[in-house]
């Protein structure tokens, strides 16, 4: 056994206990937008499509199944994050409230969405 | 200091890693819960970042021009289909991002694999074992993303469907793909060994989500995303990429954290999901009909009792949100409370089709979160309220679940809103749940029934409300 496998050994089991204790406290009302992030988080396969472009391979069949796994991954980060950040910038504090802070994320939320909430 | 330094590559992956942990500790709080989204799309971007920087990336070639024109397609497909998503159909998008992300590991081995076989390097058991691992659980997460996306969106019956020796079929392509697996590991280097093994396990994720039933649903999509967290640290040990191995793993051990919690929310085991072939009335009889009568209320008399009230606890459940009737239920609280009324909402932890899912609905209408109350923190509150509002809620208002022991429910924890002074049932007729279960909260001396579309009875109420 490598020293080099020993040491992914050891981090894979470290950050699968960071992994446990991380979400342990979760209110049930997150449990979505949690689940749509670690959704987005493992798009970092993205980083693994990317590896498999990087030399400039040949083989056309490479060439083209890595081309399609760029197009998902970016899609899993892309949509991931953007799909979190609509659930989550519905979270907001009661509208009487809304001066006393997080204005500037208050100030970015999206249009098309605001139709929707002054019903 | 070397930009393409291996070391700064892997500092550069750290400090991404932590940025995950940070985004998803913040993501525990409501208050920070947007930035920890922002704080781990940063790490994504130093990870992604840090990527370019590895020695002998070529930028010079048809590789790179099919990465920029990949990474163009999958951004504009993201924003655009995550933009335009309504917030009900917020977990089929979830579902369907999942599986790009496990098709993605799946065609990564398969591309890493037939690297090898042009002769490019030679690869350790370690990074075959990476391959042959990703490869099956990718393509599984992948097609069982799908059904359970297809199921959602209600292309296909959310129904279980089921077909005899289901579980033993399962059992034998599980069987034949990890063999296949470990014959690419014992070193088979034949690329059509990796293509049936693919199609196996592809076939595989459509037999194990197909028959699962709609009430299911979001414990198997969390499980999906667990699943394909672990195929992308199995890509990991692959390419030898510790960005890959770390964010994997957090992802596959806080996600089965998440499916664990999910089910217990519902009284459901991971197994019992897998195996149960539970939900949207598969086989479950009904057992003995709840007896009693039904009372039915008109719009009114309903109005009358909740504008005087003292206190009116909202309990949202699917039949809301396919209503789209979030809206029209803040107006009608708005309303309320203008006239001096308590209104408080009573979620359940699985009301809607995910956990958290009502909590997104209504917070998209406004509904200030602090409203909004958890079961635990509601449950003792409801023999101090005048009337509770049950909106397209069945099953998890069903005292069954408390006193039957022999109902598919028994053990579930549910709001105990028959302890009001009065129940009031918005539903659309008498059907059971997703769980196919009698309700005898419905026929209970307190209960009225107010029959029709959630979304034209509570603009009803309003109005009569407003009249009032």
């Amino acid at each position: 056994m490598s020293a080099e496998l020993v040491a992914q050994i050891t981090v894979l089991v470290l950050a699968a206990f960071v992994g446990f204790e991380v979400i342990s406290k979760v209110p049930t009302m997150l449990h979505t937008p949690l689940m749509s992030a670690t959704n987005a988080i493992h798009g970092v396969v993205l980083v693994g499509a990317l590896l498999v472009l990087a030399h400039d391979p040949t083989d056309t069949y490479v060439r083209i199944v890595g081309f399609v796994a760029v197009v998902f991954g970016t899609m899993n980060v892309v949509g991931g994050f953007v799909v979190t950040d609509r659930m989550l910038e519905m979270f907001k504090p009661r509208p009487l409230e809304i001066n006393t802070g997080g204005l500037g994320e208050d100030a970015d939320s999206d249009v098309g969405d605001t139709d929707g909430g002054a019903a | 200091m070397n930009l393409h330094d291996p070391q700064l590559i892997d500092m550069l992956y750290l400090l991404a890693a932590a940025l995950f942990i940070i985004g998803l500790r913040r993501l525990g709080s409501p208050r920070t819960a947007r930035s920890g989204n922002t704080v781990a799309g940063v790490g994504m971007a130093i990870g992604l970042g840090a990527t370019l920087l590895i020695d002998g990336f070529r930028f010079d070639g048809v590789g790179f021009v099919l990465i920029v024109v990949g990474v163009l397609i999958g951004t504009v497909a993201g924003v655009v289909s995550a933009r335009s998503v309504k917030m009900t159909a917020m977990p089929q998008m979830v579902a369907f991002f999942n599986g790009l992300g496990g098709g993605c590991v799946a065609l990564i081995s398969m591309a890493e694999y037939q690297t090898f076989l042009d002769g490019h390097g030679d690869p350790s058991t370690t990074t075959l074992v990476g391959i042959a691992v990703g490869s099956l659980i990718g393509a599984i997460s992948f097609t069982g993303s799908v059904i359970a996306f297809a199921k959602l969106q209600e292309l296909l019956s959310g129904r279980p469907i089921t077909w005899p020796l289901q579980r033993t079929g399962n059992a034998i392509l599980l069987a034949i793909s990890a063999g296949l697996g470990a014959w690419i590991v014992a070193g088979a280097e034949r690329g059509e060994v990796m293509l049936v093994l693919v199609l196996v396990a592809a076939v595989l994720g459509v037999c194990v989500v197909l028959p699962i039933g709609g009430a299911d649903m979001p414990v198997i999509i969390s499980l999906l995303n667990s699943l394909t967290g672990l195929a992308a640290c199995a890509a990991g040990f692959a390419l030898g990429n510790t960005l890959l191995i770390v964010a994997g793993i957090i992802v596959g051990a806080s996600g089965f954290l998440l499916t664990k919690m999910m089910g217990e929310a519902m009284n459901r085991t991971i197994a019992s999901v897998l195996f149960g072939a539970f939900g949207g009335g598969g086989g479950q009889a009904g057992g003995a009909l709840t007896q009693g009568t039904v009372r039915a209320a008109g719009a009114e008399d309903v109005a009358i009792m909740l504008a005087y009230s003292r206190r009116v606890v909202i309990v949202p459940g699917y039949g809301l949100a396919v209503a789209q009737a979030q809206h029209t239920v803040r107006e009608l609280s708005d309303l309320l409370e203008s006239k001096g009324v308590h209104v408080t909402y009573g979620i359940h932890p699985v009301a809607g089709r995910m956990p958290g899912h009502m909590n997104v609905l209504l917070a998209e209408a406004n509904v200030p979160y602090e409203q909004l109350k958890e079961m635990d923190e509601v449950n003792p509150e409801f023999k101090q309220t005048d009337v509770v509002l049950v909106i397209g809620a069945n099953d998890v208002v069903n005292p069954s679940a408390k006193t039957e022991p022999g109902s598919p429910l028994f053990g579930m924890p549910v709001l105990n809103v028959e302890e009001a002074k009065a129940v009031v049932v918005m539903k659309r007729g008498m059907s059971t749940g997703f769980a196919g279960v009698d309700n005898p909260l419905f026929v209970a001396p307190n209960t009225q029934m107010l029959f029709g579309d959630a979304k034209a009875s509570l603009s009803e109420l309003v109005t009569a409300v407003g009249a009032v």
